[in-house]
């Protein structure tokens, strides 16, 4: 279950899509292999064919669709993409390849989010710094699973605007740490000088 | 060295606000276990075999001597009125409370203080060489790049949760006293053929469990680029590295996985879109950090001195202290001087708060009141008078500070071990302890000469055991301490990792292995020629037959 209350740009709404999760796989999890060359083994599971085909894609409404799930069904879901209802989600082991070689324009999508199954997993934070920087990603950058508050500063520097917090913990006590520094040392996504070239120093 | 202004102040500040919310949601229940940890390690708080553990940030190894006496008085409020003194140049509490960790960063705070990343999966406290600054073989005084460092490091948002610790060392003079080779990332700074301030850009060395020596991945870095080629660098780890593994999860082994060149190009690839970005830095900067770092107000003075003459050649126990402690010095009529943290017996690195408050008096009396923590673990007062050396000695040696065994057998690296760390297999302290014990005759000691001898209680090696002269490592053989030895193990430019010469020991051998390993020395060597040097010399072999004979 996904906590239903939502951070967007400070404040605290209503979720208005619909997560789409992967069924939990039935086979034997294919370990990731190849990510980087001779690099065979990075002990996570990339999707299997049958987790793709099972996964049920509701037919109306704002979605939010594994990464792999649109990818095979990109055809059919054009109309809905044009409709601004399709978003997508992928994991923090995911490589933004696939995306970005199969769309042009990743802006056709309101909403991107990446999911953190572990709150210790820091990948997140240069997916999103690649998806707003390299890729120019425009729209909202939502970060959801195992996220607590603690983490929601450094994933506002890294270009993330949208948080789902963790069910179970308090999203209006999250809000504070939005806040936690005032003038952070250096230039990241969302303030992208470092502090010596925005103030005068002594 | 260098100030806060007000916006390192509300860091700092800000800090210590959000780490007593961490802490309060975690003691009434908010947070769990597992989601507590990683913040608490990220402010150095460990939970240890007696109590919690706080690792507090000494930044490059300077510290002031207001700093000094406020760590006494923290030691004394909050802990057991002492402290330990680690080979990552930071100060460990052993017995604080966790629910008052917040009170001690406060109090850190009012001396431009912090834990922040002295633990966890992120850029840890920037090393560099106790004698930045001073040393006449320095090509670059390192300190104020280790600071923008430390800045650009401080809670940097894309690389708060890597996959493991890292560690960034910097050094600027001939001799490499940094170990930039036993580093994540070291960077070496040179003059190029135009004179300008250059980097070679060591990757992928570290010690632990698969020790490693760096490789160069870059010859020539122009020091602008220092911190947008360190992001690419670490931003290619935080995407690749292993997590699946944390003994598989450090950067080098993400480097010898791929090899240096396909590392590299990789690296290169990312930084085609760092470089230049806004973190680039520019003269303007570094000229004023660099300006916090400059010499100190010394007097014109001639480098030799009647008095001190005097007393070194009457005095046989200023003599041979001053042999081991006294280091050469920049400037003319002025020394650096090591306190030795290394009393036999005693715990290598730790120091009493009452020890604390007489070297921030000497400090204050005879070094413009600043010193230095070395990764050797000892205290350094930088830049004293020639003519005061005696009187300094006088006073150190009155507590305790003064053994003249600097770069000797019993200037012992030790980490805390099994007696209070929670990762080690055996105890280290009590085996530096024997060992100091054994070889307790000081003129033995001298004769012997320069040998390093550093001693870990776990594969983590924060005794950095691989690159000791004689290596010890403590080892848990079905539930019992036993002590693995290697030698051959060496730091600086010629660094390289120890063998292991065989089956490990007890720990009542372990003073006798080391007395054996120094016969075949004394048998053996060359005049003038060091253990190190014997030992590359011969191989392993001979030492190895005389232990187990």
């Amino acid at each position: 279950m996904l906590n239903s209350q939502l951070i967007l740009n400070q404040s605290i709404v209503d979720d208005e899509w619909t997560f789409v999760p992967l069924p939990s796989g039935h086979e034997e999890i294919k370990k990731q292999a190849g990510k980087v060359v001779l690099f065979k083994l990075t002990g996570e599971s990339l999707p299997s064919e049958l987790q793709i085909n099972e996964t049920v894609i509701p037919q109306t409404g704002k979605i939010i669709l594994p990464l792999s799930v649109y990818l095979k069904n990109r055809d059919a879901l054009q109309h809905r993409a044009k409709n601004n209802e399709i978003a997508l989600w992928i994991a923090t082991h995911e490589t933004l390849d696939p995306l970005i070689s199969a769309e042009k324009d990743i802006n056709i999508f309101p909403l991107i989010a990446v999911f953190v199954e572990r709150f210790q997993d820091g990948r997140i934070f240069t997916l999103g710094n690649l998806l707003r920087t390299r890729h120019q990603f425009k729209n909202t950058l939502r970060a959801f699973g195992d996220v607590l508050q603690d983490q929601l500063f450094y994933l506002k520097r890294s270009g993330f605007d949208s948080y789902l917090i963790k069910e179970g913990k308090d999203p209006n006590e999250a809000l504070k740490a939005l806040q936690s520094f005032s003038d952070p040392y250096q230039g990241a996504v969302d303030i992208k000088e470092p502090v010596w070239k925005r103030k005068v120093r002594s | 060295m260098y100030q806060y202004d007000n916006i390192d102040q509300t860091i700092v500040n800000e800090r210590v606000t959000q780490f007593r919310d961490q802490t309060s949601r975690y003691l009434s229940g908010k947070l769990t276990d597992d989601e507590f940890r990683p913040l608490r390690l990220q402010n150095g708080l460990y939970i240890q075999r007696h109590a919690p553990m706080l690792r507090i940030a000494i930044p490059y190894g300077l510290l002031s001597s207001k700093q000094l006496r406020k760590l006494a008085d923290i030691a004394d409020r909050f802990d057991r009125g002492y402290g330990h003194f680690s080979t990552r140049q930071n100060l460990q509490l052993n017995w604080p409370k966790l629910e008052e960790t917040p009170d001690i960063l406060e109090e850190l705070s009012k001396v431009e203080m912090h834990a922040i990343q002295t633990s966890g999966n992120c850029i840890r406290n920037i090393t560099t060489d106790q004698f930045a600054g001073v040393a006449p073989d320095e090509i670059i005084d390192p300190r104020a790049i280790a600071e923008i460092l430390r800045q650009w490091s401080t809670f940097h948002p894309e690389f708060s949760l890597l996959p493991r610790k890292f560690k960034i060392a910097v050094s600027g003079s001939k001799q490499d006293r940094a170990i930039v080779q036993a580093h994540d990332i070291g960077l070496e700074f040179y003059y190029d053929k135009e004179q300008k301030m250059a980097i070679r850009v060591w990757v992928g060395g570290g010690l632990g469990r698969t020790p490693i020596l760096g490789s160069v991945i870059r010859e020539h870095l122009e020091w602008e680029h220092v911190l947008t080629y360190c992001e690419a660098i670490i931003r290619v780890y935080n995407l690749h590295g292993r997590r699946d593994n944390i003994y598989k999860a450090r950067i080098k082994i993400l480097v010898k996985a791929l090899g240096v060149e396909e590392f590299k190009k990789q690296v290169e690839a990312e930084w085609l879109h760092l470089k230049n970005s806004p973190n680039t830095i520019n003269e303007g900067e570094l000229k004023r950090v660099t300006k916090f770092f400059t010499q100190m107000p010394y007097e014109k003075l001639k480098d030799q001195d009647d008095a001190f003459d005097e007393v070194n050649k009457n005095n046989k126990a200023f003599a041979s202290w001053v042999k081991r402690s006294v280091h050469p010095h920049k400037q003319k009529g002025y020394r650096s001087v090591t306190l030795s943290l290394k009393p036999h017996g005693l715990a290598p690195g730790d120091a009493t708060s009452d020890q604390m408050r007489i070297v921030a008096e000497l400090a204050d009396q005879y070094s413009f009141g600043e010193l230095r923590v070395s990764h050797e673990q000892n205290l350094i007062l930088a830049d004293v008078k020639l003519k005061d050396i005696f009187k300094l000695w006088e006073k150190a040696k009155a507590h305790q500070l003064a053994t003249p065994n600097i770069g000797l057998l019993t200037d012992i690296i030790c980490c805390p071990g099994g007696d209070f760390c929670s990762l080690a297999n055996a105890k280290s302290i009590p085996i530096a302890t024997s060992i100091q014990e054994a070889f307790d005759d000081l003129d033995y000691l001298h004769d012997i000469g320069e040998l390093e001898l550093n001693i870990s209680g776990c594969m983590n090696a924060c005794g950095h055991h691989h690159i000791g002269h004689i290596g010890v490592l403590g080892v848990d053989k079905d539930g019992s301490e036993w002590y693995q030895v290697t030698i051959g193990g060496k730091q600086g430019n010629d660094a390289s990792l120890g063998t292991v010469i065989g089956p490990s020991f007890a720990a009542e051998e372990m003073p006798g292995v080391v007395k054996k390993l120094i016969d075949v020395y004394i048998k053996q060597r060359n005049p003038e020629e060091r253990f190190i040097d014997t030992v590359r010399r011969l191989g392993v072999n001979p030492f190895k037959e005389h232990v187990y004979a």
